[in-house]
């Protein structure tokens, strides 16, 4: 069985979503039910891979005497950069020896859902660093790492959001609210991914995959774009569903992204949980460490390297293989270029709110976009192969 | 201290706006975006010594120039 996918997942989802609704719509609360499903569908999802699942138990104890550790540390000795470092780097080292391992075809201690998790249990490290979290209960914080819907493939929640969402005993109208959205997101989702998805794939399967040249190039990226956003937020959308339904109110992962009008506007619509947590835990610690130290002359230079280095780990959280890495990198680049664009041209200081600027800013965004994704299905690894075998 | 607060806002959304108007909203008309809210976070600890951590404060906490003035006084009082 997998999360979202085929018949016996779909059956099984459907019927559990019932006593779900019949709980909220009574006033009682969720959160036992909750760890029920999560059991029950981690069960069913992980018993065909019973290493995978023992991986996956183990790096979540693992992360609960780190959390405890670490709070106890920072408790008591304050905010200390050494333990801080270990932490995070301890949380991460599974995720890193997983995309090391992927490179050579290996898989060591890989587990279904393992980046989303990684970076859920760094997110509490590093807010506890901050001071911002105080206390970890671990069951609630067990709750935030395995919460069934987000588990294979996100969204990144924040743990301090959800643990709000699951204290909350919702009041009827206020349950019903959700689970009308959620039903509403859940039947999108399904037709995104079963449907639409599906037929994009085909199309690429039959029409534009092993086939090189411009034409073919173009139609891969836009089709392969088209199935990637399909399938992805398909998913999420399903993930999101299910979660209001259980009464969290997840965040969405996708909105509109291919109405962008620039890449900066992309990022804000693509994969949205992955970019804003990079933004929080990356990004911006980057940019005031660098502007503290004085690392660069200017703020522009400042941002462009903050740009490369969020995109890039981006890019390398997908995998470390050459097309991730280069994704990451041809991101960077936009997202550097955008910025130096926006502040330094007049020409867009001039026309930015011109409707023919809008418009050709959004059909070269797509573009872009669409180009990027070229990159990421390593389409373009393929044609170079090819190009130099024929040389 | 709030006339400081202002001058510095103004300086890195490059827009005097949000010195006429302290209700203004900051994310919501592009006056600030990540980059501008990385440096706004910097500047607050470089000129008032107050320090915000990014995750720590949501978005709408800091969403008008006088929020955030709000903001550095509780941080400065506390």
């Amino acid at each position: 069985m997998s999360f979202f996918s085929g018949y016996p997942f779909f059956v099984c989802f459907f019927c559990a979503m019932c006593p779900a609704a019949v709980l909220g719509i009574k006033e009682k609360p969720l959160r036992w039910y909750r760890w029920l499903l999560t059991i029950v569908f981690v069960g069913m999802v992980y018993k065909r891979e019973p290493l995978q699942l023992l991986y996956l138990l183990v790096y979540v104890f693992g992360a609960c005497i780190l959390i405890k550790g670490y709070l106890h540390i920072r408790t008591k000795y304050g905010r200390n950069g050494g333990s801080y470092g270990c932490a995070v780097l301890l949380a991460l080292l599974p995720l890193a020896a997983g995309k090391a391992g992927g490179l050579y075809g290996k898989s060591i201690f890989g587990f279904l859902g393992i980046s989303y998790i990684c970076f859920r249990v760094v997110q509490v490290i590093i807010e506890i660093y901050d001071g911002v979290i105080r206390d970890v209960n671990v069951r609630d914080f067990l709750m935030f790492l395995l919460f069934f819907p987000a588990l294979s493939s996100g969204p990144i929640d924040r743990s301090r959001r959800f643990k709000e969402d699951e204290e909350t005993v919702y009041k009827r109208d206020e349950y019903l609210e959700l689970l009308g959205k959620g039903g509403y997101k859940i039947i999108l989702g399904m037709f995104y991914k079963i449907v639409c998805s599906a037929c994009f794939f085909k199309l690429l399967e039959d029409n534009f995959a092993g086939r090189y040249g411009l034409f073919y190039a173009a139609g891969y990226a836009y089709v392969y774009g088209l199935y990637l956003f399909f399938d992805f937020a398909g998913y999420s959308a399903m993930a999101v569903g299910a979660s209001y339904v259980l009464g969290i109110r997840m965040p969405d992962n996708f909105n509109k992204p291919f109405v962008s009008i620039d890449m900066k506007d992309f990022w804000n619509r693509w994969h949205i949980t992955l970019s804003s947590w990079l933004r929080d835990f990356v990004f911006t610690r980057f940019m005031v460490n660098a502007a503290r130290r004085k690392w660069f002359k200017s703020r522009l230079s400042r941002a462009f390297a903050g740009l490369m280095v969020n995109m890039i780990l981006m890019g390398a959280w997908h995998g470390l293989e050459g097309r991730y890495i280069a994704y990451g990198v041809y991101h960077g680049l936009l997202l550097g270029g955008t910025e130096v664009f926006q502040k330094k041209s007049r020409f867009y200081q001039k026309y930015k709110n011109n409707l023919w600027y809008k418009g050709a800013s959004w059909f070269l965004t797509l573009n872009m976009a669409m180009f990027g994704f070229l990159i990421f299905s390593g389409y373009v690894n393929e044609a170079l192969g090819i190009m130099i075998h024929r040389i | 201290m709030e006339e400081k607060v202002l001058k510095m806002l103004a300086e890195l959304c490059e827009d005097d706006i949000v010195m006429e108007n302290r209700e203004v909203e900051l994310f919501g008309s592009g006056l600030v975006d990540s980059l501008v809210f990385a440096e706004l976070l910097f500047e607050i600890e470089d000129k008032f010594k107050v320090i915000i951590a990014p995750s720590e404060v949501e978005r709408g906490d800091m969403d008008t120039p006088q929020k955030i003035i709000d903001l550095i006084k509780a941080r400065t009082a506390g």
